[in-house]
């Protein structure tokens, strides 16, 4: 080693001019889903990435061409494990919008309610993956365990806490459960105390914001030409959503703002999804006030509908439709439909192709998470190697519903 | 709701538009393959359309058709809040020339719905920077969301362990579950179309 020249001014240093390929992933630490950015370096800043995806593929839109509509439902489950019952949801609404029923008002509270307790599970997620990554590991675990309360609700509903299949065409699989207003009732508040302690464990830390802040920047019409929707357009100061810009369920009768950034950084990504969560709990508020405590859950439609057990078992004619829904599948009226909701990343949509049968001719997902990570590239190339860790976290890329 | 929508691309090509319909509410019109980039241009640019973001793009395979593919794409207009759907019948019924006009000019999201699409089906998107597999990797033979790739079709990379008395590997074919009562799309091998009546 040659002695070092303190005389040397620190300009007269050459440093290596060759860029160096660094391969993060398909499986690292950093990065909460398996992707792989193969970057090139020049110093610590980002000169090219290619960002791989697919990792995670399982050929779900070839599965779901095998069987009958109802069994596309624990795919779609699999797609955004983080908020399975919004995927249900929207999938149980395109079928819906095919068959040109509508389910009833006690339903549609039901599914608001269900859907926005796992909405907040998934900014959860997200939040918390994010502030780990970037070594604050405690609050990880308060919105782990916040995120617990909300999935013992789900446990309560579904019997299941993360894969529920618990949509159906026409309704859901079972009607609310005789303590379930007392149990969201008591749960949301607990879960809004554990954000508000996440909120002043995070924002006071001048480490985590100096990563967040101005990092990852990208403008309105970047996004909108990405196809980004969700929080991560709303970021950018685009106050796109779904629930308000084409209502569906009744999230036209609640009262809820739509959050929205002004920088779209990292930071701007993550306070929204904080933002997010304080309204669900307010459509959960007010969708608890108004859910029924009777009335059917289901609609009144034996093409969809599977029959009551009892009658099944005691007569001829129930015994026949049930056989005929389960066995041939419920038929979708020939022709196609896009049906969209507001799923936890964005814009989840449903494209479905029917030829008539049982079967379907062709489920076509269209992912969030795809188009936003697409912009993963734009938004780290010329940034410091570190700054990907806050950039993909803030993407929220959820690798099942990504590769599907 | 967008109907205007299909008048103005009427009006402003009307050889290129071949059908419209607006079935359970969304409004779809068919164009012609040459005029496929263009209509989109105009629908982006237009200030009576403005349709600033291309939110899916997809294909469907119909073996039996000529133009075999129908590649989909979904438009939305975020300040004026509606929506179009744009089809074109393109390919031979072989499968092996399936060329369309690419869009990653007018949307950053076409580039990876792009690539997704020719990955999954094999549409060869023309001018398209970078067309490679994404979701799938480069080694894989074929376009498995066409019919005529057989769902239980395996390739693996690296090559299962030989292990005496193993029965099942996954995928477990068309038996699996339920084999009475499902309709296949599969042109490949038996096809389950029994009815419920031969269940057994």
């Amino acid at each position: 080693m040659e002695p070092l020249d303190l005389e040397l001014e620190a300009t007269e240093i050459e440093l290596p001019v060759e860029p160096m390929l660094v391969n993060v992933g398909p499986s690292h630490p950093a990065m909460h889903g398996t992707v792989r950015c193969v970057m090139e370096l020049s110093g610590e800043s980002i000169e090219h990435v290619d960002v791989q995806v697919g990792f995670l593929h399982r050929g779900f839109e070839k599965m779901c061409e095998r069987g009958t509509w109802s069994q596309v439902f624990p795919y779609v489950d699999r797609c955004n494990y983080v908020s399975p019952m919004l995927n249900n949801v929207g999938f149980a609404m395109a079928c819906e919008k095919m068959l040109g029923i509508e389910v009833p008002v006690r339903c549609q509270y039901y599914r608001m309610i269900l859907g926005e307790l796992a909405r907040m599970s998934d900014h959860l997620t997200c939040a918390g993956a994010m502030a780990m990554e970037l070594g604050a590991f405690t609050p990880f675990l308060w919105m782990v365990k916040a995120r617990d309360l909300i999935w013992d609700i789900m446990e309560e509903e579904t019997g299941a806490r993360l894969t529920h299949s618990f949509g159906r065409v026409g309704g859901m699989a079972k009607p609310p459960t005789d303590g379930f207003k007392e149990h969201v009732r008591a749960v949301v508040p607990q879960v809004l105390s554990i954000l508000s302690e996440c909120e002043r464990l995070l924002l006071g830390n001048r480490i985590f914001l100096d990563r967040l802040e101005g990092v990852g920047l990208i403008s309105a019409e970047d996004a909108i030409s990405l196809g980004w929707t969700g929080p991560c357009l709303r970021a950018a100061g685009v106050p796109y959503d779904v629930r308000k810009a084409h209502p569906y369920l009744k999230y036209g009768e609640v009262e809820f703002d739509v959050p929205v950034g002004t920088n779209s950084d990292c930071l701007d990504r993550f306070l929204i999804r904080f933002d997010e969560m304080k309204q669900s709990a307010r459509i959960i508020e007010q969708s608890v006030e108004r859910l029924a405590d009777q009335g059917p859950i289901n609609v009144d439609d034996p093409r969809v509908i599977l029959p009551e057990k009892h009658e099944v078992y005691s007569t001829i004619e129930a015994t026949i439709q049930h056989f005929k829904i389960v066995m041939e599948g419920l038929k979708l009226p020939a022709g196609e439909v896009y049906s969209y909701t507001e799923g936890g990343n964005g814009e989840l949509g449903f494209y479905l192709v029917s030829d008539g049968s049982g079967t379907p001719y062709r489920v076509r997902i269209r992912p969030p998470c795809f188009l936003v990570t697409a912009g993963l590239e734009r938004i780290i190339t010329g940034q410091m190697i570190a700054d990907v860790v806050p950039c993909f976290g803030s993407l929220n890329m959820i690798g099942g519903e990504c590769d599907r | 709701m967008a109907q205007h929508l299909v008048g103005l691309v009427r009006q402003a090509f009307p050889a290129a538009v071949l059908s419209s319909h607006a079935q359970h509410g969304d409004d779809t019109l068919v164009v012609a393959p040459s005029a496929w980039h263009d209509v989109h241009a105009f629908l982006k640019s237009d200030a009576r359309t403005k349709m600033d973001m291309l939110v899916d793009l997809t294909a469907v395979d119909y073996p039996d058709r000529e133009p075999r593919f129908e590649v989909v794409t979904h438009l939305l207009s975020l300040e004026l809040g509606h929506r179009l759907r744009l089809k074109v019948a393109v390919g031979d019924s072989e499968g092996e020339v399936v060329e369309i006009a690419t869009l990653t000019d007018l949307w950053a999201s076409a580039n990876w719905l792009e690539r997704e699409c020719f990955d999954m089906l094999g549409v060869k998107f023309v001018g398209h920077p970078d067309l490679r597999r994404i979701l799938l990797y480069p080694e894989f033979v074929g376009h498995p969301l066409r019919k005529d790739y057989p769902a239980n079709k395996i390739q693996p990379l690296i090559p299962f362990r030989e292990v005496d008395n193993i029965e099942k590997v996954a995928p477990f074919g068309l038996d699996e579950g339920m084999s009475f009562g499902r309709q296949s799309h599969d042109s490949w091998g038996k096809s389950g179309e029994s009815g419920p009546g031969e269940a057994n």
